[in-house]
């Protein structure tokens, strides 16, 4: 049976109603990307700045400056089964975290919508997130273990991390390093904050500056184990900023230490700020 | 063209028809005593059937721009020379900020705020389209109109073969598309239209490695294969309304000379958004010279194919103004 001519009229009003329909279906696929915020699947370490996670995805363009100016690429782009969040910044402290190597804050300066906030000038300000020990049994200090070796190294692990020592301004692979500690304490030595404060106490602050001397943010705390034996526990301080190069550098698999994120991220509160009395000008310095 | 009649055809309107009476004696006189040289109409379709393939040269200009303007941010950061970083919804230029005029509305309104660096960038790109046209952003820039473009192609192939069929839409939903949007950034507080904004998708996916967002593109391009011809350029992106409405004020317009045309329609054949070639049909012309509405994106193809040369780029200075 033919079909009936329709009249313009009613293919008028056909056409309008399959652009009624057609408006539907893509704007209902856009709000979908409301569920893995809703869903809180979208549980990203941000890089470092981030305003707390609601006006950090309103404010970020998704542009992506930030990952290219990282100088080791710790920031990825999210996708989109991120949702709303597509195209934002984010961290896998385990695959690279940041370790602050670029010294100024490189990802902060290059982002054009302050979504990463410009208020704040140092590492030590930064707010990402704050590290645990999540499976102390894992640990090898609290095991009462020293650590011999490469860490990471039989992952063929690909990450790059700054030893001073080594190069100042190009990071090397971790997985290449040789290690020989009586108890292992990698997230202390290798923490970036740690690394600041000891060389204030050495007398060489970063910068020349005093007044950027952190406050500590890990140690390791004496204990006796059931069978009596010495051992030794990461203790997490104020200074910590959840950069995430503790969970990084963790020999054991998977990381005994990880970062929990602060969505929060208030900064201002509890934040660390620089000594405004040891504040040198640029001369001074000099 | 007027400028309401502009607007209101970008909006999705059809175009006005035009008041004959308010012609100028002038262009009633050329309607009406307009000669038809039959002889020289059928030379010129005989020429057309022999070359079969119609002249490429400003398409080739655009699709050359296009990669080259894409492939400047990807270079840009594979070869780290920091000359253009970013991708398309924000980017710096030698270190100067430009920023999607969409994406900084989508930002500002979910965000509330009004951030420094990207009134710098926003105003910087606004100035650069409004001289370079508005929509020319979409058929010199936009990198998935570029594969729409490759799509729209397959589309026409195969309804020449009688197996696709166009389903065109209301042209107006590209406009209820761009309220929804702006509305649902200002309720949400979400930059919701960047979830499945395909330029940005793809922007993104050039410069920092694919993912699954591509997916969502394909299915866009699938759709206007086998459904809807151009469906996301023409009824869908926000993006193109925003930059439609400064090429609405831009001095850049594609001139149309009612004096040679010939009405062969040519220009209509090959039009990415035909309904700004409305004016070309016998009659219709409501003045001798007439530009083309905001939604043209100044491609170039009407003006090459032109074989009375009646469709020409023109830059209004001030000397047209007065």
């Amino acid at each position: 049976m033919a079909k009936p001519k329709l009249t313009r009229k009613q293919k008028a009003r056909r056409q309008f109603l399959s652009s009624v329909g057609y408006t539907v279906a893509i704007t209902s696929a856009a709000l979908a990307g409301y569920i893995p915020i809703i869903s809180n699947a979208s549980h990203r370490l941000r890089p470092p700045g981030a305003l707390a996670e609601k006006a950090f995805l309103s404010s970020c363009i998704k542009c992506g400056q930030c990952v290219q100016v990282c100088p080791v690429k710790a920031i990825k782009l999210a996708d989109i089964d991120d949702g709303f969040g597509i195209g934002s910044p984010y961290i896998d402290a385990r695959e690279q975290a940041c370790d602050f190597s670029c010294d100024g804050l490189q990802c902060v300066l290059a982002c054009p919508t302050g979504s990463l906030t410009h208020s704040i000038d140092y590492p030590a300000q930064t707010n990402m997130g704050v590290a645990k020990l999540n499976v102390p049994k894992l640990c090898l200090a609290v095991q009462g273990q020293g650590f011999k070796g490469k860490t990471r190294h039989n992952e063929n692990y690909q990450g790059i991390l700054r030893f001073e020592a080594i190069d100042r301004w190009y990071p090397v692979p971790l997985a290449d390093q040789e290690f020989d500690l009586e108890i292992c304490d990698l997230c202390v030595r290798l923490c970036p904050i740690e690394i600041r404060a000891n060389q204030c106490d050495a007398g060489n602050p970063p910068a020349g500056d005093e007044s950027q001397c952190p406050p500590r943010a890990i140690k390791l705390v004496e204990f006796k184990g059931n069978d009596g034996t010495k051992r030794m526990k990461p203790e997490i301080l104020d200074g910590c900023v959840g950069c995430g190069v503790c969970e990084m550098v963790c020999p054991t698999q998977p990381s005994a230490i990880v970062i929990e994120i602060n969505k929060d991220r208030d900064l201002g509160k509890n934040q660390w700020m620089p000594d405004a009395n040891k504040v040198k000008t640029v001369k001074e310095l000099k | 063209m007027s400028f309401r009649n502009s607007l209101s055809e970008l909006f999705g309107n059809p175009p006005k028809r035009p008041d004959k009476k308010s012609f100028s004696i002038e262009v009633q006189e050329m309607h009406a005593t307009k000669k038809f040289d039959k002889v020289r109409i059928q030379a010129i379709y005989e020429e057309i059937a022999e070359h079969k393939k119609l002249p490429q040269k400003w398409r080739k200009r655009r699709w050359a721009t296009l990669i080259i303007v894409n492939l400047l941010f990807v270079v840009s950061l594979y070869f780290d020379i920091s000359m253009l970083e970013g991708s398309l919804t924000a980017s710096r230029f030698v270190g100067f900020h430009m920023a999607d005029l969409n994406s900084a509305l989508q930002v500002m309104l979910a965000y509330k705020h009004i951030v420094l660096n990207l009134v710098i960038g926003t105003v910087t790109i606004f100035i650069m389209w409004w001289l370079l046209g508005g929509r020319t952003f979409c058929s010199w820039v936009c990198p998935y109109h570029l594969v729409a473009e490759l799509a729209e192609m397959v589309h026409e192939k195969l309804e020449a073969k009688g197996w696709v069929k166009d389903h065109p839409f209301d042209r107006r939903a590209r406009t209820w598309f761009w309220i929804i949007f702006v509305i649902l950034a200002l309720v949400t507080g979400y930059t919701v239209y960047e979830t499945i904004s395909p330029t940005g998708i793809i922007s993104r996916a050039l410069i920092y490695g694919p993912g699954l967002a591509l997916i969502w593109v394909a299915l866009l391009l699938l759709f206007e294969i086998f459904y809807s011809r151009r469906a996301w350029c023409r009824y869908g992106c926000p993006i193109g309304l925003t930059y439609g409405l400064v090429g609405s004020i831009s001095p850049l317009k594609v001139q149309y000379h009612l004096v040679d045309c010939l009405h062969e329609g040519e220009c209509r054949k090959v039009c990415l958004v035909p309904h700004v070639l409305d004016t070309v049909i016998k009659g219709k012309a409501a003045g001798l010279d007439v530009d083309l509405g905001a939604d043209c994106t100044r491609c170039g193809r009407c003006v090459e194919v032109c074989p009375t040369k009646s469709l020409t780029f023109k830059f209004k200075g001030f000397g047209d103004k007065l």
